[in-house]
């Protein structure tokens, strides 16, 4: 400790205590999320997320062998095998077993049962059953036995198969690791000649390598059969792809030219400029829905792309230019003035000098714009989905999910899953502008 | 065409658009109208860089103007308009409908109670994570946790809370954690949480405040680290015990962050539209003004009274408004 501040060591422990409780409660609701995208609908329904980490005692109902597998032993007419086996899961021990739903647990491993129909049914406790008569069985299916085992924790990557298409989350992975493998590259590359940058370089070179190998070579190798999900939610991504990444380049540059006249350039009506600029950084965009949607009507884009793009460089403009604008602000004055005495025009020094320079404003607003644009539906309804639903975005098919399939919350965890990783990976990865934008965009 | 190819090529059409036009206005300007040379050289440089900031401007003013400003008195002209007679005047009669109906009441009661609660809660929870992370060794993991629902979209958000407030029969195992704690705790029934009038707000604002507290943390924590050593130290030798320290010396002097803190959330409450129109839709009781102003654009299709709605919001932003601007113009003297 290089002060006096704060080394009460007798408050240490209470401050520790509380902070993990904090982390703790915060992050819980998330990780039940991710945690249930990776159970079968049975485990969600039956049992908490919390219990999905521990063996659970669940009580299953598994079939023997049908009658016409019997086979002749003398007098006797036998069917036997392994109960697990039969419905393809692993072996676990029974502790107790039944014939009759009324009565699951009637049965010890090895005791004889006696059935309905006639014969006995004798199961053991790795599952191996034997069912015999003296009399030749006959009907369609097996019995019905009724087991209790404790069963270990077991997650699945079928719902993403079901969400996304077969094979979407090995494929996420590998274009994942082509992009880590690029940013890698990009980072040695670059390292030597922009230490401070190369990092955030490699990080973007990266997603877009990422983004670039999920369009051109497809989410999956193809949608489970009679998932309608699979399809829309894939599409979905793709679509919100579509929305955002021009919605968060093109405000760039025009904000960038705006804040660098109202930051270093001398005219009257300047100060009025941006006390207008605060002003509209609050102005709540549901004014601007029906007269914009009217707006976009007459002049023919209608509901689209277009409209999505247009409106979104709209709304974030103030917050571009502001941000940049306190940003360039603080630039040191002498290499502007410096310049200016060189000779160099105010768009030479913009380009050559203002632009490079404010590297770390414009990532931090990129990131706010993506974040978004990503996460946005208000805007997504009004301007871009039309009637067809062609142009669905992540956030409007959770919705729909959410009041079609309240129930289905293997579906439903796994969408939301989904789309929620992507701006977790990018905040994760650029926290730093994040949090630098946020310090410089609250008004002071 | 493919939506992804659309997107590429107005991405070059709109960058390489955005690059075309300032770097040919620029040269238009220095090379043809005003150019630096001849018999009024001196004079024709200083024009050029009269004219050089609206050119820079320009676009930025045009968005801002048809996607911001313009939508703002379009909205006052709507709301006071009807589309049943052709959009012709009809004066206060919208507001009058509006203030009529029952439901509107409720939003504004609603808006009123998240109001005062989110940004109450947010801040207090984000003051608490901001100090207490301050000194610790992992402190820094602790606050890109508890930021990290910043990063979530509210509909994201909405459906981890739902799992949270998911209710069974009380025969069956709960799989909401709500219910679970709550039955644990000997309980005879589960609760429908989201289905209690009134209570259900609470349940909703929790999902906001999850998300805000992550904001407020950041902006007072780096807050707090700007908090100069030697108030503190002479706090210490004056024998102020660490409550003291934080209650007396610390908040007095962030006393300004906080404001801020406190209007930036308000204002992200006023706008509060997905969490409610995804969780509850404003049934039993729940609606907010802009899920309210959304029904009567879209489902009820009367850009009259949805107009007015939105007028109410942008009038309870006005102060705010006034408030940034003013504190902006002083900081720039």
């Amino acid at each position: 400790m290089d002060n006096i501040a704060g080394s009460k060591s007798s408050l240490t422990w209470a401050v520790q205590i509380s902070v993990i409780l904090l982390v703790g409660l915060w992050l819980f609701p998330t990780v039940g999320l991710f945690v249930s995208s990776f159970r079968t609908a049975d485990q969600i329904a039956t049992s908490g997320w919390w219990k999905a980490m521990f063996p659970s005692e669940q009580n299953l109902t598994l079939r023997a062998g049908a009658p016409e597998t019997q086979v002749q032993d003398g007098t006797l007419f036998v069917i036997e095998g392994n109960l697990f086996d039969a419905d393809g899961r692993d072996r676990v021990a029974i502790s107790v077993w039944g014939i009759s739903s009324k009565a699951i647990d009637a049965f010890r491993p090895g005791d004889v049962a006696e059935l309905r129909k006639g014969g006995t049914i004798t199961v053991q406790e790795n599952g191996d059953y034997r069912v015999e008569n003296t009399e030749a069985f006959s009907g369609k299916r097996g019995q019905r036995v009724f087991v209790t085992a404790e069963v270990p924790p077991e997650f699945t990557l079928k719902n993403y198969d079901t969400a996304l298409g077969v094979n979407a989350l090995p494929r996420l992975a590998m274009f994942a690791l082509a992009g880590v493998i690029l940013g890698g590259v990009v980072y040695v590359a670059l390292r030597g000649m922009h230490p401070e940058r190369a990092r955030s370089w490699a990080v973007a070179a990266g997603i877009l390598f990422s983004l670039l190998l999920i369009f051109a070579l497809g989410l999956s190798t193809g949608t489970v059969e009679g998932a309608q999900t699979g399809d829309s939610m894939a599409k979905a991504f793709f679509n919100t792809l579509t929305v955002t990444i021009p919605a968060t380049i093109i405000p760039i540059l025009v904000a960038a030219f705006a804040a660098y006249a109202l930051a270093w350039m001398d005219f009257p009506g300047r100060a009025l400029l941006i006390a207008a600029i605060v002003a509209l950084l609050v102005v709540p965009l549901q004014l601007a829905l029906i007269p914009l949607l009217k707006l976009h009507n007459e002049i023919g884009i209608g509901k689209g792309y277009v409209g999505v793009w247009l409106a979104h460089t709209g709304f974030g403009l103030p917050l571009a230019i502001y941000l940049l604008r306190n940003y360039m602000v603080g630039l040191p004055k002498d290499i502007i003035e410096n310049a200016r005495v060189d000779g160099a025009t105010d768009f030479q020094i913009f380009v050559k000098i203002i632009l490079p320079l404010s590297f770390p404003a414009l990532a931090s607003f990129a990131i706010f714009q993506f974040l978004w644009t990503w996460n946005d539906l208000l805007v997504a309804l009004v301007f871009l989905i039309d009637a067809t639903g062609e142009t669905t975005v992540m956030t409007k098919q959770i919705v729909e999910l959410l009041g079609t399939r309240g129930g289905n919350w293997e579906i439903l965890a796994t969408a939301a899953f989904v789309s929620i990783a992507v701006p977790l990976i990018v905040f994760f990865a650029m926290q730093k502008y994040l949090v630098r934008g946020l310090l410089a965009g609250s008004v002071k | 065409m493919h939506p992804a190819l659309q997107g590429l090529i107005t991405i070059i059409v709109g960058v390489g658009g955005c690059v075309g036009y300032y770097y040919l206005s620029n040269q238009f300007l220095d090379k043809v109208l005003f150019p630096a040379r001849g018999a009024n050289a001196g004079r024709n440089i200083n024009r050029a860089n009269m004219i050089r900031p609206w050119l820079f401007l320009a676009p930025a003013l045009f968005a801002l103007g048809l996607y911001l400003a313009y939508p703002v008195v379009e909205t006052l002209r709507l709301s006071l308009t009807d589309r049943d007679a052709g959009g012709a005047f009809v004066g206060g009669a919208n507001y009058a409908q509006m203030f009529a109906e029952p439901k509107f009441w409720e939003a504004m009661r609603n808006n009123m109670l998240w109001l005062i609660i989110v940004p109450a809660m947010s801040t207090a929870f984000g003051l608490l994570a901001a100090q207490l992370t301050d000194r610790l060794a992992w402190g820094n993991i602790a606050k890109s946790l508890i930021f990290m629902p910043m990063a979530i979209s509210f509909v994201g958000a909405a459906v981890i809370w739902k799992l949270v407030y998911d209710t069974r029969p009380i025969e069956q195992d709960q799989i909401g954690i709500l219910n679970a704690i709550l039955l644990s705790l000997g309980a005879e029934e589960p609760r429908t949480w989201l289905t209690i009038p009134f209570w259900n707000n609470f349940f909703l604002m929790a999902v906001l405040i999850w998300i805000q507290t992550g904001f407020a943390m950041v902006i007072l924590s780096a807050a707090l680290r700007g908090i100069p050593e030697e108030t503190v130290e002479a706090a210490i030798v004056d024998g102020a015990n660490p409550f003291q320290i934080f209650f007396r010396i610390k908040i007095p002097q962030i006393a300004g962050t906080i404001v801020v803190v406190w209007t930036t959330i308000t204002i992200v409450v006023l706008k509060v539209f997905d969490i409610v129109f995804a969780m509850t839709n404003g049934q039993w009781e729940t609606q907010v003004l802009a899920n309210y102003m959304y029904d009567k654009l879209f489902r009820a299709n009367d850009w009259g009274v949805g107009s007015a709605a939105a007028m109410i919001i942008m009038l309870l932003v006005t102060p705010i408004l006034v408030w940034n601007v003013y504190n902006a113009r002083k900081e720039m003297k």
